[in-house]
């Protein structure tokens, strides 16, 4: 048994002739959260989207619990337990939370051939769930569009840690959300990876990333720029290396009187 | 005194979040995607009630008679609806229920098939029909819109120039004498409940023929398929996985794949159905009259999706019920026959229906911004 859960060895992706991605390498403990930072256009997508098992890596190798797999498909991926929460969370606003909570994968009850969807149980479980993570759904049946951006993305999350999740990646949780929502979505990430899950968690923030995370992973140009330890690593270091250097100093200092404002 | 005010107060400040707004039952009710369509057909009753009560309209014969109408249009309209929510269209229904009485009729009459052997066929063609229209609105991408639409004339022009080929006309007559005996046949062709009129017409309870036959014989076919089908479709909305996918692919079909729902497969099911429907119509149709004509369906595909409109489906998917289809095909049938009896030209049908799916249309958006009001 390897000490990490999952590892991504030398992943590359070409598409034609672009090189999406090249030689990136990430390894995770359980109960680690592993921030990935880049700009637009880093390879942030085509990287979860591999992970996710959407795409196949041209090159490189996965290995989930010590053992080699390939993902053909995202039920692969889903089925080894690592789950991908994209930024539109695949939720439906007009459904309802519980049936959003269960979409395609419902409890059922009843004889075989006549099995039917089990309601009362997944309305039970959704607002048990919810509940658990301080979000009081008043009534399971109400529509999701109904909840604020922050609620709807920690539905996503939990409904992922619900169905057996090991691994979480997640697509900037904290990108559409006002500063209040992202603290209370960053802490329910912290509170998931201290119950023994890895965390990936895809950002180009480093002001949300930098409070959670055990490890940064820099990703620019479709290459990784090395994987540091928080200890080793500054806000403001990763910052400009996230940027590719001088031309963001400028900015730094500005956006450092921002956060200092903040 | 101050003890029980305050324990009262905790009381509600546990059971209440302060920033809800109590939500009143008749607000939960107007959540509800059928709701319009209820209230409407209620309406259209009391409407009628007042100014046709007294004209023969809710006799026995004349309430089957306007329930046979909306019946048939209900078939097609709660497929229709099942396939709106799952965020599609199919306007090649009407075109279908032509070809499909031409798939019963000339086998039959011209090939000598067992007449249960062409309404087989005729399903049949209907399985593939609305695969095909399913599988190239998946593999595409293309709006449905148009991709049936390209169907509707196929389809239609098939239909007219294959009869004329095998024919030499656009009429196929003569399938009357073929239903007595046929093993499949009853089920699209019998008037069922038939000792219940007999009984009221020998206690003279209703309108009977000079021979002391009642007048209304049963209840038609059209009306046990339209309400099994309006049970069996709102049972798998609301109570099956099955159901919860097509809300689901209709919501948000990227959504819905990334958690594992089979979308594509949602979709070219639900195409099917709408064929199948329209088959069903079809078969109805072309047994009741004993004939099939080419052109018959034309223009059906709009009144289903006016119909299921009315009902509370979302023109974008994701919303909507069967139940309130059948509503709104219930509505249709009703004014369509409901207006013969009043002193309103008949011309004015349609004049009614656009004016009620407008409303229709206006409701379910101010419904839709409700339900998906953000905080």
């Amino acid at each position: 048994m390897s000490e990490y859960l999952v590892q991504f060895n030398n992943i590359s992706k070409f598409f034609g002739k672009v090189i999406a991605l090249k030689d990136v390498t990430m390894k995770l403990k359980k109960g680690e959260i592993m921030c990935l930072l880049g700009d637009n256009g880093a390879g942030k997508s085509t990287l979860i989207k591999t992970l996710a098992g959407v795409h196949r890596p041209d090159e490189g190798e996965i290995i989930v619990e010590g053992k080699k797999t390939i993902f053909d498909s995202p039920k692969d991926a889903l089925d080894m337990g690592i789950a991908t929460v994209y930024q539109d969370l695949a939720l439906v606003s007009l459904m309802s939370v519980t049936r959003n909570f269960f979409m395609g994968r419902e409890p059922m009850k009843g004889l075989p051939f006549f099995k039917t969807f089990d309601i009362e149980k997944a309305n039970k479980i959704a607002a048990e769930r919810m509940g658990q993570i301080g979000i009081d759904v008043r009534d399971p049946s109400q529509a999701v569009g109904t909840m604020s951006g922050g609620e709807r993305q920690c539905l996503a999350i939990s409904r992922a840690i619900y169905f057996g999740a090991k691994v979480l990646v997640l697509d900037e949780p904290t990108s559409a959300l006002g500063v209040h929502q992202a603290s209370v979505v960053l802490k329910y990430i912290v509170k998931a990876a201290s119950q023994g899950l890895a965390v990936i968690l895809i950002t180009h923030n480093v002001h949300h990333a930098y409070p959670v995370g055990n490890s940064f992973t820099v990703l620019n140009r479709g290459k990784s720029l090395g994987t540091y330890e928080k200890k080793n690593i500054s806000r403001e270091k990763l910052l400009s290396m996230m940027a590719g250097g001088e031309e963001l100093n400028k900015l730094e200092v500005e956006l450092q009187e921002m956060n200092r404002k903040n | 005194m101050s003890t029980k005010s305050k324990s009262i107060e905790t009381k509600t400040d546990f059971n209440q979040d302060e920033r809800l707004k109590k939500v009143s039952k008749l607000r939960l009710l107007l959540n509800r995607p059928e709701l319009g369509a209820l209230g409407g057909a209620i309406l259209v009753f009391i409407f009628f009630g007042i100014v046709a009560g007294d004209t023969g309209m809710f006799s026995a014969y004349g309430v089957l008679n306007f329930l046979d109408v909306s019946a048939n249009l209900g078939i097609i309209a709660i497929a229709a609806a099942m396939l709106m929510i799952g965020g599609e269209f199919d306007l090649s229904i009407g075109s279908m229920i032509g070809f499909a009485g031409i798939c019963i009729a000339i086998p039959a009459i011209y090939w000598g098939w067992p007449l249960w052997m062409s309404i087989i066929f005729a399903f049949s063609m209907a399985v593939l029909v609305g695969y095909f229209n399913g599988i190239l609105v998946v593999k595409t991408g293309l709006p449905s819109f148009i991709v049936t639409l390209a169907m509707l004339f196929i389809l239609r022009g098939a239909t007219l120039a294959l009869t004329r080929l095998i024919t030499g006309r656009t009429q196929v007559p003569g399938l009357r004498v073929l239903i007595e005996d046929d093993p499949l046949a009853w089920i699209f062709a019998t008037d069922t409940f038939k000792w219940v009129f007999t009984w009221l017409g020998s206690m003279n309870l209703i309108a009977l023929r000079t021979d002391g036959t009642p007048l209304a014989t049963g209840i038609p076919p059209s009306v046990i398929w339209f309400i099994a089908l309006a049970i069996i479709t709102t049972w798998i909305l609301m109570k099956t996985r099955y159901g919860n996918w097509i809300f689901a692919s209709g919501g948000d079909k990227n959504g819905a794949n990334n958690v594992g729902v089979p979308v594509g497969r949602v979709k070219i099911s639900l195409f099917i159905g709408t064929a199948v429907a329209a088959t069903i119509f079809a078969t109805i149709q072309v047994l009741d009259a004993g004939s099939a004509d080419t052109m018959r369906g034309t223009l059906k595909e709009l009144e289903a999706i006016a119909a299921a409109v009315v009902g509370g489906c979302l023109l974008t998917g994701g919303y909507g019920s069967a139940i309130g289809a059948a509503f709104g095909a219930l509505i249709f049938g009703t004014v369509s026959m409901g207006i013969f009896y009043t002193d309103v030209d008949t011309d004015w049908f349609k004049v009614f229906l656009g004016a009620m799916m407008l409303i229709a249309v206006i409701f379910n958006n101010y419904i839709r911004r409700k339900v998906t009001e953000s905080k």
